[in-house]
């Protein structure tokens, strides 16, 4: 269970604005942050990467505290169980496919589950490719795989979609669905697209600038 | 042809990027990330030597390392260390000349990593020194060639500053570009057209060099 309660001081488009976010995520959920550009939603991703510090409030991950302005905690990204899924990839480019998810797996930690990893987003057969030379679909399930290969208690996917085109798009939420499904993930997901939400999304909470405007299943909310 | 300047000025050049890797890395990591406003100072002393005349960075050196004054004196005493008119010196003063060569690429190559592969990075749970080895460096390797090229070219064209710390020492301390400069003195137009003749082609080259790994580089971005 992921309780979130967070304060900052942003700037939009129009101007700053206070963001101020309180929910709690169960576990195995899949929550969607749904809004407009510039509302928030990265911030909250990144405030609970800890790549983006808050003005105040809580982040408290399966009972472990990240973040606490009141105890002075702010956990760095690296010790916080995340797995990360970019718009944009971010796969190193010096690496191979295999080479991004070695380089992801901790120490102690058995090879054959890269090779597992690799086996159910279906690109065993790329392993030894580099990212470069992948298709726009084949790159986001390597960084879908390499966020899943430390088995993070928190998954964040920012828009992981909205680089692909339609096919692409409804054959990758499918995967990510199952994914999540099966491995009892706790997800956060950010999108723009309804019908990704629909899909997807346990619940969602509809941000506008810094203020959650609405909460619920997706059925409720569009 | 006498080819012991060649070999001094390429001894120097060598230890010189070496040094200048060690100390460049790190310094540029810093300059490049640190968001703190004094480090404009830092970054206008690495960029001096782009600026003055290599006799004031020359003469300041030597009146440093004199064995009569401060820093000099400090190195003779405690470590029975002599830099002036000796090859250990001419390093020393080559860190300080060729600085910035070694360092603006390498800041600029810093700052061209994308940021998202270094959080990537972290959130996979990586530190510092990690991020920096594997992920930071191996994508800026053309930044780490151009600067270790222009760093060793740079240091073989030294002439102001080497005299100046190093004199004119037969074996020692003349390197290529002051014995030039001593056979156009006697007269020996024929042996510096020959030593001018080298250098020139070999400092070609190496700007080729380095406008072809850029140019790579540049293509291997534009892939991603």
């Amino acid at each position: 269970m992921i309780k979130l309660n967070v304060i900052k001081k942003l700037t939009g488009a129009n101007g700053p604005f206070e963001l101020n976010v309180e929910t709690v995520v169960r576990k195995g959920e899949l929550l969607t942050l749904y809004g407009p550009s510039g509302a928030g939603k990265t911030s909250i991703h990144r405030m609970l990467a800890g790549l983006l510090r808050p003005d105040g409030g809580l982040i408290e991950v399966n009972g472990q505290t990240w973040y606490s302005s009141n105890d002075r905690i702010n956990l760095k990204t690296r010790f916080r169980s995340i797995g990360m899924v970019f718009q944009e990839y971010s796969l190193f480019p010096n690496m191979s496919v295999r080479g991004n998810l070695a380089f992801a797996l901790p120490k102690g930690e058995k090879e054959e589950w890269i090779d597992e990893m690799l086996e159910m987003v279906g690109l065993s057969s790329l392993r030894h490719e580099k990212p470069t030379y992948l298709s726009g679909g084949q790159k986001q399930r390597v960084a879908l795989a390499r966020a899943l290969v430390r088995k993070p208690q928190l998954l964040l996917l920012d828009e992981p979609l909205s680089a692909l085109d339609t096919t692409m798009r409804n054959k990758l939420q499918d995967d990510i669905f199952a994914l999540h499904k099966r491995l009892n993930l706790t997800t956060v997901l950010i999108s723009h697209d309804y019908h990704e939400v629909k899909t997807m999304s346990d619940r969602v909470l509809v941000i506008e600038e810094g203020r959650l405007i609405k909460e619920g299943i997706p059925e409720d909310i569009f | 042809m006498d080819f012991t300047p060649f070999w001094i000025s390429i001894k120097l050049a060598g230890i010189t990027t070496l040094v200048l890797f060690l100390l460049g890395v790190p310094l540029a990591y810093w300059l490049a990330f640190n968001p703190r406003r004094y480090k404009v100072l830092l970054e206008a002393v690495v960029a001096l030597p782009l600026v003055i005349p290599p006799t004031v960075l020359g003469f300041y050196l030597l009146v440093a390392l004199s064995p009569e004054n401060g820093l000099g004196a400090l190195l003779d005493r405690y470590f029975d260390l002599r830099l002036v008119f000796t090859f250990e010196g001419l390093v020393f003063a080559s860190v300080f000349y060729s600085l910035p060569f070694m360092v603006q690429p390498l800041q600029s190559g810093f700052r061209s990593v994308p940021e998202t592969l270094v959080e990537a990075a972290y959130s996979l749970g990586k530190n510092t020194w990690t991020t920096l080895i594997h992920v930071i460096l191996p994508n800026m390797t053309g930044s780490l060639l151009t600067a270790g090229i222009l760093t060793f070219a740079h240091t073989i064209g030294e002439f102001g500053v080497v005299l100046m710390i190093g004199g004119n020492i037969p074996g020692v301390t003349q390197v290529i570009s002051i014995s030039i400069y001593d056979e156009v003195e006697a007269m020996n137009y024929g042996l510096a057209n020959h030593y001018s003749l080298i250098l020139l082609v070999f400092s070609f080259l190496i700007l080729c060099l380095v406008y072809l790994f850029n140019y790579r580089q540049r293509k291997a971005i534009s892939l991603l």
